[in-house]
């Protein structure tokens, strides 16, 4: 099953930021969001995954399809890697988070606990919860920030071996992840327009 | 023709509009003669003497008191079900009024109290359900003023309003229940509509209404101004992203 | 749903998760009311139940904004709400482990505080029971309090001025429950309506703090 997304239009704080965006992602394939600041690259990746309504547009997907890893890792300090890691496969009900660690290069680092971790380290952790959730389409929003070139390299790979399962990627981010299958789509040209308020009129206030 | 044709801003602002100066010139004609036709028309009462004649502001803020409760939960549910943008702001534009009406309540009954009962203050269950219906109103209208995006807030407030009116009418019963357990055969009995004589019950409906119709005008014209206010916001947003 | 109940006790029980705070601050109230009303003991047996019961609460209040805020902020929460169990049973399971860390121990503990009130040791048992009874409402209360305010930078404040009204029903008749069983006279009334507000919060206050999560969010 395809992710599509027809003509969506979404608000940040009340203020529509983009419209009339449409895309398909199909398994096995990844799709990377581009557009400057404040267009709205992450509230569109948080309405795909559910987490608020669109303003209008339909997403083809269901919910229960999707691993949402946003700016934060939704780590515990006081847990170590190998229990945060774990928490999070219980609660998607898959088992085993070895290959997980490893796929991140974390097995040293299982028993430490999260608050020991470098920032680069806490964002390797995040995206190993990625590995564990058993989903398919991933929605990924700056996976790479704070990462090293050989952990962005692992990083890329890992997304790599997912697409080769079947999986498929989302993410916005600035970085060339140097992988062949994936797209870009520039999300400049959906930039909702200012409407001009009608006058006289009450309803457009409430929009 | 509907009538959530009045959940359009614009209709609802045109309408409220016309019928504003109508209801609050009603509103005060019936006040004004509720209250003098109480206050200098009618006889002392024999126990209580003129003190008696506090019921023509007591009782009528009491029932706005929880009515206005009443409405803004109605409202809220409106809101919740039919996204109606012009209800959930009526119920925020109604709680000040309702929680000054509380107070208004809780005032005079002190006042009448005093030479009555010979305190300013007794937990008796009525006044003490009142003094928790007060804390409803303002616990509803911190939350209003707390969230900053009004979508957000105008949720929120109408879940706790749902949430807090079960909770309300538990607490009503729990202190009829409490009061008994602490002074047996509660003698501060209030209830004076029940045995209030005619000569005193005319004035006293003129004044309910009145003070009925003067909340429906304070309704309107705090509803006007929510709604402006949005529209303001909306206008200024734009203006920033343009 | 068992594994973050067990994620939330472990973090309750590691440095820094607050545990026992809650069991100090009420300790420490009860303490102070004998320097506030008097050493007399006949007047400190007699408001006991109140006391002990006020107490319990305001302890309960002390580490509600905890329930929601800390996974607001590491961005945990968003990623339960995607996760495959539903937020209602998110919300349940965090009253849950509030209860188990917070309103568990404050029942254990209120017999032995009782003893510095002067309470008959007749009394114990309705104080522990409506305790056992009433502290499941007052987190489940609480938690839709804290899913409220969880989007708030400091909604400590309002949380309490939130959640207090809420708490009276079950304040009034918890320590009525646990005033007539200390006097010796019949409780069957006040325990069923305790036990009426606590299975009723319990059955319907996870939805209504599910939405509010939700909205939060959003």
């Amino acid at each position: 099953m395809d992710l599509t997304v027809t003509d969506l239009a979404i608000a940040r704080g009340g203020i529509p930021v983009l419209a009339h965006v449409s895309l398909t992602l199909r398994p096995g394939r990844a799709l990377v969001l581009r557009g400057p600041n404040g267009i709205g690259k992450t509230t569109l990746l948080r309405t795909i995954a559910g987490l608020q309504p669109p303003l209008a547009g339909a997403i083809g997907l269901p919910a229960e399809d999707i691993a949402y890893a946003g700016h934060a890792d939704g780590l515990k300090a006081t847990l170590s890697v190998a229990e945060n890691l774990r928490f999070w496969a219980r609660i998607f009900g898959t088992g085993d988070i070895a290959a997980a660690l490893a796929a991140m290069d974390l097995k040293g680092l299982a028993d430490r606990p999260a608050h020991s971790l470098s920032a680069g380290q806490k964002r390797r952790l995040g995206l190993a919860r990625l590995l564990v959730t058993g989903r398919r389409f991933w929605l990924l929003d700056e996976p790479t920030v704070s990462l090293d070139a050989a952990s962005v390299a692992l990083f890329a790979a890992a997304v790599r071996a997912h697409l080769a399962r079947g999986g498929a990627a989302l993410m916005a981010t600035h970085i060339d992840l140097g992988i062949a299958e994936a797209e870009v789509l520039d999300l400049t040209p959906f930039r909702a327009a200012p409407t001009a308020p009608a006058p006289g009129g009450f309803e457009e206030a409430f929009a | 023709m509907s009538i959530w044709e009045y959940a359009n801003p614009k209709k609802f602002m045109q309408t409220s509009a016309w019928a504003l100066p109508w209801v609050t010139g009603l509103a005060v004609l019936t006040l004004l003669g509720g209250l003098v036709w109480g206050f200098f028309f009618t006889p002392d009462d024999f126990r209580m003497g003129s003190t008696v004649k506090i019921i023509y502001i007591h009782v009528p803020a009491a029932i706005m008191a929880t009515g206005t409760w009443f409405m803004m939960l109605a409202a809220s549910l409106v809101w919740l079900i039919r996204r109606h943008h012009v209800s959930v702001l009526a119920a925020k534009a109604a709680a000040p009024v309702g929680m000054t009406m509380t107070l208004i309540g809780l005032f005079t009954g002190a006042i009448w109290g005093q030479p009555m009962w010979g305190t300013w203050w007794a937990w008796d269950p009525r006044l003490t359900a009142f003094l928790i219906l007060f804390l409803f109103y303002l616990g509803y209208m911190a939350l209003w003023e707390a969230i900053e995006n009004p979508d957000t807030a105008a949720d929120l407030t109408s879940v706790l309003c749902l949430v807090g009116s079960v909770f309300a009418v538990i607490s009503r019963y729990a202190v009829l229940f409490w009061n008994q357990g602490l002074h047996q055969g509660s003698s501060l009995s209030m209830d004076q509509e029940e045995h209030v004589a005619d000569v005193y019950a005319w004035p006293l409906w003129t004044a309910i209404v009145g003070f009925g119709l003067l909340f429906v005008s304070l309704l309107l014209i705090r509803t006007r101004t929510e709604i402006r206010a949005r529209r303001l916001r909306a206008l200024e947003a734009r203006e920033r992203m343009a | 749903m068992m594994a973050l109940l067990s994620r939330d006790l472990a973090l309750a029980f590691r440095a820094g998760g607050g545990f026992g705070l809650s069991l100090a601050f009420f300790l420490i109230v009860t303490v102070l009311v004998p320097f506030g009303v008097g050493p007399e003991g006949g007047t400190l047996a007699r408001i006991a139940p109140g006391i002990l019961w006020v107490g319990a609460l305001l302890a309960c209040l002390l580490s509600l904004d905890r329930i929601f805020a800390l996974d607001h902020e590491d961005g945990t929460l968003d990623l339960l709400a995607t996760a495959p169990i539903p937020l209602e049973t998110v919300a349940a399971t965090k009253a849950l482990a509030h209860w188990l860390t917070t309103g568990l121990p404050l029942t254990l503990a209120a017999p032995v505080l009782a003893i510095l009130l002067n309470l008959p040791p007749s009394g114990f048992f309705w104080l522990t029971a409506s305790l056992a009874l009433g502290t499941p409402a007052l987190s489940m209360i609480g938690a839709f309090g804290a899913a409220l305010t969880v989007g708030l930078k400091r909604g400590g404040l309002l949380l309490s001025l939130l959640v207090l009204p809420l708490y009276i029903p079950t304040l009034i008749f918890g320590a009525e429950c646990a005033r007539r069983g200390a006097e010796g006279l019949a409780t069957a009334t006040p325990v069923l309506m305790l036990l009426g507000i606590t299975l009723g919060s319990l059955a319907l206050l996870p939805f209504a703090a599910a939405a509010a999560i939700r909205v939060n969010l959003r």
